[in-house]
């Protein structure tokens, strides 16, 4: 069984669970669970580690990197090179007069303490962690609103398609689901803003606008929240709109797949009816693989919402991260750029859990 | 125009000869082709061509429309069909002009794209061992990285200076997925039974390669090299939107361009801006469809009925 999780281990995290999957009982499960971890974590290591370094190099170690061009700007604002010098060390916690060497571990170093820098521009000297964890509140409840309930919708869809096959029905689904995933998430958000209250002038333009209404009290109250829902339908519909297209092709042909399998033959031959098998045979096998497409999904929403909440001034990370991009605030991007890395990493992770929790099959033989 | 659809859909010619002139006459082909690709794949093909045809001449047989400060974001009228863009350029020609370049980059990207994941998918299943478990790593760890604020980033720091530039750099984010896509493929591929029994008469890896694998696989990367233009265009506009691409008058310019310019909330002005969202989609709706209905030519199993 060639899962994901199983696919991206490391050698050594490979070789413990081949020990655990010949002695897969007793001890054998705190084995595997201690294998599952340490696969997890190496994962996440890696990745964090090739996210890091790919910022690292691009914002500071390729020739006519962006530290270099600010420190030679504030020359000519009329600062010496040393001064200059001295507050980009400051700013960034490298100190940039050291060998690229040095400056890429000390990076390591200050990543591994949380410590992201400082804001270059945006807001000089505030620390970007604080920056990003003011806003990571929305973006995560604005996609994570859009992601389950785009999956179900999806799951019911691809279902659907999965049991009419052939129909036009399957046709309408497959083929719109095809060509939501392909639609920008960008424009829909602008086409939904320029029907809705523009044209048809159903939503006042500043319902569209932020996160809850500027006279609301942020706070545990009722007011607050009923705004903040109100706040996040018009991105979490965009969110829902792109994702639902994936999920339902991904249901789709899970299903489709797991209809032709053997245990389905059976369970029809022993006369079950339709209804026990698409509710226990197929829908509960055929989302399987859909736990280990969330992860995925999960990026791709993520990486979304840096245009949907520029569009609906929602102030998230991905306005932040546009912000940043527009005003040439790089400790700000390296920031966000890791900090959804980390999202990501968790929700990964979780979904990996889950893979297993899920599924038996995997925790007996992992090694494939 | 038969011949160029048939072409277009046909990939290289069963016998190999390209000249059709003396060959057999077909019975109507273009029928033939109609109902194999079913409605939606025919007006997804056809689509295409006419965009592409449109575009082209576009490109090569339209002057730069002149700005016209006297009509400045206007509604449609006789003189401009789908109005004028802020400065007062007529939208017809700056939406056919734009399409050149939109093409251009979905065609550069889609095929290094899906190149790369041939390259990597291909590899890691028939290489097997060590390498395939470092490919399989490396595809899924970018797979999984959240690849369109890297590039948002990287595009950022380094302006492109040019369309190709740009279709490389979104190329280079954007082959993970196909490549586990080949790479599933290609395994159930291996164990085929023609591929077995050619193991079986020990002909060489390089000529199972050639003779076998490649010919099985060759409607697969069509496939994925369109899938692969969807997603180049997906990424492209949604970098034109912070500005991050090469400024030609293309169809992500233009859209980005007008909503900077507030065309949203001014209804004669938003023709400027809803014109290449329109044919930006219209664009990958033909290139969903196209593949889609490729899909089910080349894979009879995916065919209706079971």
């Amino acid at each position: 069984m060639p899962t994901n999780g199983a696919q991206t281990a490391s050698p050594s995290a490979r070789d413990r669970d081949q020990g655990a999957s010949r002695r897969a009982s007793g001890f054998g499960v705190v084995r595997q669970l201690a294998a599952f971890l340490v696969r997890a974590v190496l994962r996440t290591v890696l990745m964090l580690w090739l996210v890091a370094s790919v910022t690292f190099l691009a914002i500071r170690a390729l020739p006519g990197n962006p530290v270099d061009v600010w420190v030679q700007d504030m020359q000519g604002t009329g600062m010496t090179a040393a001064q200059a010098e001295k507050q980009a060390t400051r700013l960034l916690n490298i100190d940039v007069n050291e060998s690229l060497w040095s400056q890429y571990v000390s990076y390591l170093n200050n990543l591994l303490r949380g410590d992201l820098g400082q804001s270059v521009i945006l807001s000089p000297g505030t620390p970007v962690s604080e920056m990003i964890g003011d806003r990571l509140g929305w973006t995560l409840f604005s996609v994570g609103f859009a992601l389950i309930i785009g999956f179900f919708i999806g799951l019911y869809l691809g279902g659907i398609a999965a049991y009419r096959r052939g129909s036009w029905l399957d046709r309408v689904i497959t083929n719109g689901s095809a060509l939501m995933d392909s639609i920008p998430p960008v424009l829909l958000g602008i086409l939904l803003t320029f029907y809705l209250s523009v044209v048809w002038d159903l939503v006042p333009v500043q319902n569209l606008r932020g996160a809850y209404s500027p006279d609301v009290q942020p706070g545990p109250n009722l007011d607050f929240v009923l705004s903040a829902l109100a706040h996040v339908i018009a991105p979490g519909t965009v969110y829902i709109l792109t994702s639902v297209g994936a999920w339902a092709l991904i249901m789709r042909s899970s299903a489709l797949s797991v209809l032709g399998d053997d245990y389905v033959k059976q369970g029809r031959a022993r006369g079950l009816s339709e209804r026990t098998i698409r509710v226990s045979y197929v829908q509960r096998n055929a989302r399987l693989p859909l736990v280990t497409g969330f992860a995925i999904s999960m990026g791709f929403v993520v990486s979304g919402s840096v245009l949907v909440e520029e569009i609906f001034v929602y102030p998230g990370v991905g306005q932040l991260l546009a912000d940043a991009l527009a005003r040439r605030d790089y400790t700000v991007m390296q920031g966000v750029v890791i900090a959804t890395t980390i999202t990501v990493l968790i929700a990964t992770a979780v979904a990996d859990a889950l893979y297993g929790w899920l599924d038996p099959r995997t925790r007996i033989e992992v090694s494939s | 125009m038969n011949d160029l659809v048939d072409r277009h859909t046909a990939g290289p010619p069963a016998d190999g000869s390209p000249g059709d002139h003396t060959a057999v006459p077909r019975r109507r082909p273009v029928r033939g082709w109609i109902r194999r690709l079913g409605f939606g794949g025919t007006f997804g093909v056809t689509g295409l061509l006419a965009l592409v045809l449109t575009c082209a001449y576009g490109r090569f047989g339209l002057e730069v429309p002149s700005t016209d400060l006297n009509a400045i974001a206007q509604a449609p009228s006789a003189d401009h069909p789908i109005g004028t863009d802020f400065v007062g350029r007529d939208n017809l020609v700056l939406l056919i002009r734009g399409g050149w370049d939109m093409l251009e980059l979905a065609f550069v990207a889609g095929t290094l794209m899906s190149a790369i994941a041939v390259a990597v998918g291909l590899l890691g299943a028939f290489a097997g061992g060590v390498v395939d478990r470092v490919l399989v790593t490396v595809t899924d760890v970018w797979l999984t990285v959240p690849r369109f604020i890297l590039l948002l980033v990287i595009a950022s720091l380094f302006r492109v200076g040019s369309t190709v530039a740009l279709a490389v750099l979104i190329a280079l984010f954007g082959w993970p997925y196909l490549a586990r896509q080949i790479r599933s493929q290609a395994l159930s591929l291996r164990s085929r039974e023609y591929v077995e029994s050619a193991r079986l008469l020990q002909l060489r890896t390089v000529h199972i390669m050639v003779r076998y694998l490649v010919p099985a696989v060759a409607p697969f990367v069509v496939i994925a090299t369109i899938q692969a233009m969807t997603s180049a265009i997906y990424q492209q506009v949604g970098l034109a939107f912070f500005g991050l691409v090469p400024l030609e008058d293309n169809w992500g310019v233009l859209f980005s361009v007008a909503y900077g310019q507030n065309a949203l909330y001014l209804p004669a002005a938003a023709w400027s801006m809803l014109a290449p969202v329109a044919a930006i989609c219209f664009l990958q709706f033909c290139l969903v469809l196209a593949s889609r209905s490729l899909e089910e030519v080349f894979d009879p199993r995916l065919r209706g009925g079971r």
